[in-house]
């Protein structure tokens, strides 16, 4: 008998995560477990799969991402007939900033789906994960956790959420062969993206991201930046003065 | 989003609003603005091209949909890349049976402009294998059409260059082979007669056929090359490496220093060049691919391709006139490609490919002195009672695109009046 690798990925209709999973499907025959919240899309994304790789076990399921006790009742659901060999945590929604600014609600929601629903998948798998003692955990942050700016920090705050979190979460488990991959995605050509595309942002191409976050999952890397110049570009932004930085028009 | 956008051609840059399509349905708000649907932008004149006003772009609609391995039929989202379709079949045994020069063009640009191949006289055009089309109407109406199923809708947008509205969907019926590889020979011919001596003697037995021509040399010398497809052999593939042009040199690397000398030594090279070979079908058929952004070398102010075909009781000397009129003028490139067509009724209302002679020339941009040129051409084809391709054209005048489209009339009543490009706009009026 041959046991498929089994990869869950949350969020699955998101362009990255959806072009991972093309990768890792072609890779070797997998069993992919689609969690979205729309189930005609969601369903779409699988067919895909299922003509990219005929040997692989394409399901779906769908959620509330913004409820913690659906949250719950899907991570266990999906354990329950085996733990996770990836996880892959992609959902994710980019706002425009100034109307979180004047409309709090909406404010509310960017925090808790990019930040809050994220951290609360990658826990509930990860107490699992951690009693089989196996796993890789990979979960979407984003350069724009790494240091508040005004023209995007609601969505950053929440991914900076993220940030901290993963980081929490790889210490807990130093110990373990659980491996958590936090990736930062610098601006990527995605739906997610395409109302920010007029800003004359160069934005990296979505395969080529995946391939980065496959190749990074793979190795087990704690933090992935893709494409990898971010890390240098955010480091440089991390460490300048207050005095610098607040004149920049980013 | 507001970008710059050019056609393969690099002729203009004009802004655009892009507006990438994620789902098989159109975008909310459209306006009063009239659309085009854009796949990767590798049609080298104006059809794919709408300034000002938006394009939406299909090359995000790229999920597969189904393929059935018994009979070969595959269902897939418009955007997806020939290539893509190629890299999932052909090691599974099956094969796209229609292959144009380049396979990074998507499905619906490949339907839309009926794109043909080096098999055209065995296989047809692309629309043939066509079985269904999801042609979604600026009005909200999803019409689908095929050869048996609202069929005139199905013939109007085969080669339709996306006038009669988005094709989100189509399923294509694929072809069986036994390996990627080709068997290919390569034959010099020294003149016009030769060449069609060599088109008569290998269209019989020989699948693929095309050549390429000095277009410096009035009396049409060249190589024609002939392929089919071998058996199941075992030899390992060699991935093709990639090269980039990665910048525009400021002036276009083709000119009359360059030319004359380059033709002259790939002539000579193929008369001493073994004749027959075994090649992996993406090197047989997409040579050019493997060279990224080739469209650069001919400078920054792009270049014009002109495709002609002329049926085939004036081919020769059409053919003949025309490499005289390049030749006295010593333009044009390396890349010129000849090509007799098979003896089948064109498919869709406004299909390029008829009875006869096809040549398809690169011409770098040197504006006035080009269009001269070009013009020349016209006349000549227009004596000949022949057309010009719409995937390349930038400048045919409307009496030759009148004349050389019969079913013109007809194709009009299946317009989408929301739908524009600057093709049309040039053509007719809107």
């Amino acid at each position: 008998m041959i046991v498929l690798q089994k990869i869950v990925i949350v969020g699955a209709t998101s362009a990255i995560a959806e072009h991972c999973a093309r990768i890792w499907v072609t890779e070797s025959p997998k069993h992919v477990v689609l969690l979205g919240r729309d189930l005609s899309k969601t369903e779409r994304v699988a067919q895909d799969l299922r003509v990219r790789s005929t040997h692989s076990f394409v399901e779906t399921q769908t959620a509330d991402f913004s409820v913690a006790t659906q949250i719950q009742v899907c991570v266990s659901k999906i354990c329950a007939d085996g733990v996770p060999d990836v996880v892959l945590i992609a959902h994710g929604t980019l706002p425009d900033q100034l109307v979180c600014q004047q409309d709090l609600t909406l404010n509310q929601s960017v925090l808790q789906i990019n930040g809050i629903s994220s951290v609360l998948f990658a826990e509930g798998f990860v107490h699992y994960m951690e009693k089989a003692n196996k796993g890789k955990l990979a979960i979407i942050s984003s350069v724009a956790g790494d240091r508040g700016r005004k023209s995007n920090y609601v969505y950053g705050a929440a991914k900076g959420l993220v940030t901290r979190y993963a980081q929490g979460l790889q210490h807990r488990l130093a110990e373990t062969k659980v491996k958590v991959v936090l990736i930062k995605p610098g601006p990527t050509s995605t739906p997610m993206t395409a109302s920010m595309q007029n800003k004359g942002l160069k934005m990296a191409d979505v395969s080529l991201v995946a391939q980065l976050i496959v190749k990074g999952v793979a190795n087990s890397r704690p933090v992935v930046y893709a494409p990898s110049k971010w890390g240098v570009i955010m480091l440089i932004i991390k460490h300048l003065p207050h005095f610098v930085f607040n004149k920049m028009d980013i | 989003m507001i970008a710059k956008i050019s056609s393969w051609g690099r002729l203009s840059t004009s802004p655009h609003h892009v507006v990438p399509l994620y789902e098989s349905k159109l975008p909310p708000f459209q306006g009063s603005i009239k659309a085009l649907p854009f796949g990767n932008g590798r049609s080298y004149g104006d059809v794919c091209l709408n300034p000002e006003g938006v394009l939406w772009a299909t090359m995000t609609l790229n999920r597969f949909i189904d393929f059935d391995p018994v009979t070969g039929l595959l269902s897939c989202e418009a955007g997806v890349l020939l290539r893509d379709i190629q890299r999932l079949v052909v090691p599974r045994g099956w094969m796209l049976p229609v292959l144009p020069g380049t396979q990074l063009i998507t499905v619906g640009g490949a339907i839309a402009n009926d794109v043909h191949g080096k098999n055209h006289h065995v296989m047809g055009s692309f629309g043939d294998h066509v079985k269904l089309i999801n042609l979604l109407r600026t009005s909200g109406e999803l019409i689908k059409c095929g050869p048996n199923e609202n069929t005139q809708w199905f013939l109007a947008t085969v080669g339709g260059v996306g006038l009669t509205g988005l094709i989100t969907e189509a399923t294509l019926q694929l072809r069986p082979i036994q390996g990627p590889w080709i068997e290919s020979e390569n034959l010099p011919f020294k003149d016009l007669t030769n060449f069609f001596d060599l088109a008569n003697l290998s269209e019989n037995s020989w699948e693929h056929t095309v050549s390429w021509v000095d277009c410096l040399n009035v009396k049409g010398r060249g190589v024609f090359i002939r392929g089919n497809h071998a058996g199941s052999k075992d030899k390992p593939q060699s991935p093709g490496r990639v090269i980039d042009v990665p910048f525009v040199p400021i002036v276009s690397l083709v000119n009359r220093f360059s030319l004359r000398p380059f033709n002259w030594a790939y002539y000579r090279s193929q008369t001493n060049k073994r004749k027959a070979s075994l090649v992996n079908y993406e090197t047989f058929f997409h040579p050019l691919d493997n060279i990224k952004n080739w469209n650069r070398i001919y400078g920054p102010r792009g270049f014009y391709q002109y495709q002609s075909v002329v049926p085939t009781n004036n081919g020769k000397e059409a053919v003949l006139a025309m490499l005289k009129a390049i030749s006295a003028k010593g333009e044009g490139s390396f890349l010129a490609v000849l090509k007799t067509f098979g003896n089948r009724k064109p498919l869709g209302m406004m299909s390029f490919p008829m009875p006869g002679v096809t040549l398809a020339l690169d011409f770098p941009n040197k504006g006035e002195k080009t269009l001269a040129l070009m013009s020349s051409l016209d006349d000549i084809v227009r004596d000949a009672g022949g057309r010009l391709y719409a995937a390349k054209d930038s400048c045919m005048p409307r009496d030759l695109w009148v004349s050389g489209y019969p079913q013109l009339a007809e194709f009009l009543n299946y317009r989408d009046p929301g739908i524009s490009s600057a093709f049309s706009r040039r053509l007719m009026g809107n």
